[in-house]
């Protein structure tokens, strides 16, 4: 959790350097933005697209933006989005098909069309997602190739969190509010007595290549205690959930009134899967153009909310909202351990505050594990 | 597991094939099983497309402007010049693919998943119980024990139809009714309005009628999960322990590579866990609902 002494100071002043380098070296540039009363991960073009001033309060089903009294860059917690929007599309093409003569030739993507991204300003919490996708699209049996294209070429610009929202709870899982690792550059927004910098740690060559660029001077103690108090700031969070023995009461709890309970309550709008930044589901359709020789695949994001999700002949195998949200909260805390060997959730939050009628899942975690442990005492 | 950023910037993805891409395949044969069921014959359409499997497996089927849909082999795995699969019209893929004839074009992909056990099989005694389109994924473990037949104990095969016109492979079923060295037991659930002097009722009745020896036999069970269910069931009467029977599992699937997630069944994946599970690995899940 401490603060390499390698660490440099970007004043504020300075900050749009950074853009320069990057746009140089040929990044589109991915960052938090504000758009129809959210802050937004979109494509931005100079400092003046971050949501200078503005921060975010969250609840459960509560999104809502606020003034902030200082001009910090990165003073909201996180908006619905997160790298996946760029590193596994909402919607990509698998690939084309031509009709021959004798039947059809199918023409791959060109997956390395694409400009590079560079993710700035994604929390410590977007990391740990985007490589436990990695887990599933990349150091897996078979490779996606398009993802891999993606992240191979994408540059990450973390920028540690000063507060933690009402609906964090990164640490439970694991996490912490400051980034260890997987990033190229990492930063942490100071403003005290009348200054406003950056502290940056450099987490690859690339990313080193690029502070020179910036203008920067040595960081002093006084700068990395600065910013060692703005990440402490958010370690203390109003959520938990309590891992420990967490796999083993999902996994005993598949038959649990539980379910019945959520079933009252959710109304499988998918916005949870969504606005997740591990969920990883997806379908595939075909369209053909009006000539019918050309075919398309297409892929898009699914949720195992819907009712379409699990159609086979005969019906779907969850029927139930119940089962659906069973579904979901017993992959994420425990098969998804017996999977890829970590949970799959970073305690992010997002699925707690864009519900809207408020489920909070470590409330509903905390209920089985606390059922579980009543029936064995 | 999470692996540092440096070691994805040195995978070379160029040399990567896209495994969503199928291969082209023609059809050399078809023909209808009972309307609404069609067994087509493929063969690789160029050379980078394989006849291989092991049985158990399935294929992703690609048809034109339609989509793709996971149908498990069932033809001979030593046969290596072409691949058969026999498909029930469902869905807008199956009834395209159960429209095919003879020189059309398909798209393949695969194999994927497990297997059936046939090492573990050797030298036991092995009882089939297959329902409606359970038939075909075992069937190529029918065709390999007859051509290793010294390397196996007994052989029953029984399977069960809704109706004498839902039975598939009619020829084949009698053929080996008529064997010596394998039992084979045909039942159909309704007989109602069939010329029809076979075995009437579940299969599980005619599991119970069965001698097993328990300690000796392997049982692998492929239908409608509430089909397998109490055909595992009965097995276990014999004496059968959850480690000696097998299943074969199906759920929605578009990838068949674990990237999609909608085949996620618990702990596992349909596609590459399964399709076919030790009954021990999924048992517990057999007394759950909608999982």
């Amino acid at each position: 959790m401490s603060f390499s002494k390698q660490s440099v100071c970007i004043d504020r002043t300075d900050f749009s350097a950074l853009f320069d380098a990057l746009k140089e070296r040929g990044y589109k540039i991915v960052g938090p933005t504000l758009r129809k009363n959210a802050i937004v991960f979109d494509e931005i073009d100079s400092v003046d697209d971050l949501p200078e001033g503005i921060g975010d309060e969250q609840e459960a089903g509560q999104y809502r933006l606020v003034k902030r009294d200082d001009a910090a860059l990165f003073g909201y917690n996180q908006g619905p989005q997160s790298c996946k929007k760029f590193l596994f599309p909402e919607k990509s093409k698998v690939w084309t098909a031509e009709k021959t003569h004798e039947g059809y030739d199918i023409v791959e993507e060109d997956h390395d069309a694409d400009a590079p991204c560079a993710f700035l300003g994604a929390r410590p919490c977007d990391i740990r997602a985007v490589e436990i996708q990695d887990n599933v699209f990349i150091h897996n049996d078979y490779m996606d190739v398009g993802y891999t294209t993606r992240r191979k070429k994408s540059l990450i610009i973390v920028v540690n969190c000063g507060q933690s929202a009402h609906t964090c709870f990164c640490v439970s899982m694991d996490g912490s509010p400051k980034a260890e690792s997987g990033y190229d550059i990492a930063l942490t927004e100071v403003i005290k007595n009348g200054a406003h910098y950056f502290v940056a740690e450099i987490g690859s060559d690339e990313g080193a290549d690029i502070l020179k660029d910036v203008p920067s001077t040595p960081a002093e103690e006084s700068h990395i205690e600065a910013a060692q108090a703005t990440v402490d700031n958010a370690k203390d969070q109003e959520r938990a959930i309590d891992m420990d023995g967490m796999k083993e009461y999902m996994t005993q709890s598949l038959h649990s009134p539980i379910w019945d309970e959520i079933e009252e309550r959710c109304m499988a709008c998918a916005n949870c899967t969504l606005v997740c930044p591990t969920c990883f589901c997806s379908k595939v359709e075909e369209t053909t153009d009006l000539t019918g020789n050309i075919a398309e695949r297409w892929r898009s994001w699914d949720s195992c909310f819907t009712r379409d999700f699990s159609y086979m002949h005969g019906g779907s195998s969850h029927i139930s909202i119940g089962s659906r949200y069973r579904q979901w909260i017993t992959h994420k805390l425990s098969h998804w351990i017996d999977q890829f060997g970590e949970a799959g959730c970073v305690g992010c939050g997002r699925c707690i505050a864009w519900c809207p009628v408020g489920i909070d899942i470590t409330e509903e975690a905390r209920k089985v594990a606390e059922r579980k442990k009543g029936e064995v005492a | 597991m999470t692996v540092a950023k440096k070691d994805i910037k040195k995978i070379n993805v160029e040399d990567q094939k896209d495994p969503m891409v199928p291969l082209p395949f023609v059809v050399v044969d078809s023909w209808e099983e009972y309307p609404g069921c069609n067994t087509i014959v493929v063969k690789p359409a160029d050379e980078r497309g394989e006849c291989v499997f092991k049985p158990g497996q399935f294929h992703m089927i690609h048809t034109f402007g339609v989509g793709e849909v996971p149908i498990s082999n069932c033809s001979d795995e030593s046969d290596t010049d072409s691949l058969t699969f026999t498909i029930m019209d469902v869905g807008e893929v199956s009834a395209a693919l159960c429209n095919l004839k003879k020189d059309d074009q398909i798209g393949l992909r695969g194999p994927y998943g497990s297997a059936w056990p046939l090492e573990k099989a050797k030298g036991k005694d092995v009882v089939i119980v297959s329902g409606g389109l359970g038939l075909p994924p075992v069937r190529p473990i029918i065709y390999h024990i007859l051509k290793n037949r010294d390397a196996y104990g007994k052989l029953t095969l029984i399977h069960g139809a809704r109706t004498p016109s839902h039975l598939v492979y009619t020829d084949e079923l009698k053929e080996w009714d008529e064997r010596d060295d394998m039992e084979c037991i045909v039942t159909v659930d309704d007989a109602y309005g069939y010329e029809w002097d076979g075995n009437l009722g579940l299969v599980t009745e005619y599991i119970k009628g069965l001698s097993l020896d328990p300690k000796n036999t392997l049982g692998i069970t492929c239908g409608p999960e509430i089909m397998m269910k109490f055909a595992v069931a009965a097995l276990q009467e014999h004496g059968l322990t959850s480690d000696d029977v097998y299943v074969s599992m199906e759920r929605n699937m578009k990838c068949a590579i674990g990237h999609c997630g909608r085949c996620q069944y618990a702990p596992y994946f349909v596609c590459k866990d399964g399709p076919v599970f030790p009954f021990s690995g999924v048992e517990r899940l057999f007394a759950i609902k909608e999982v």
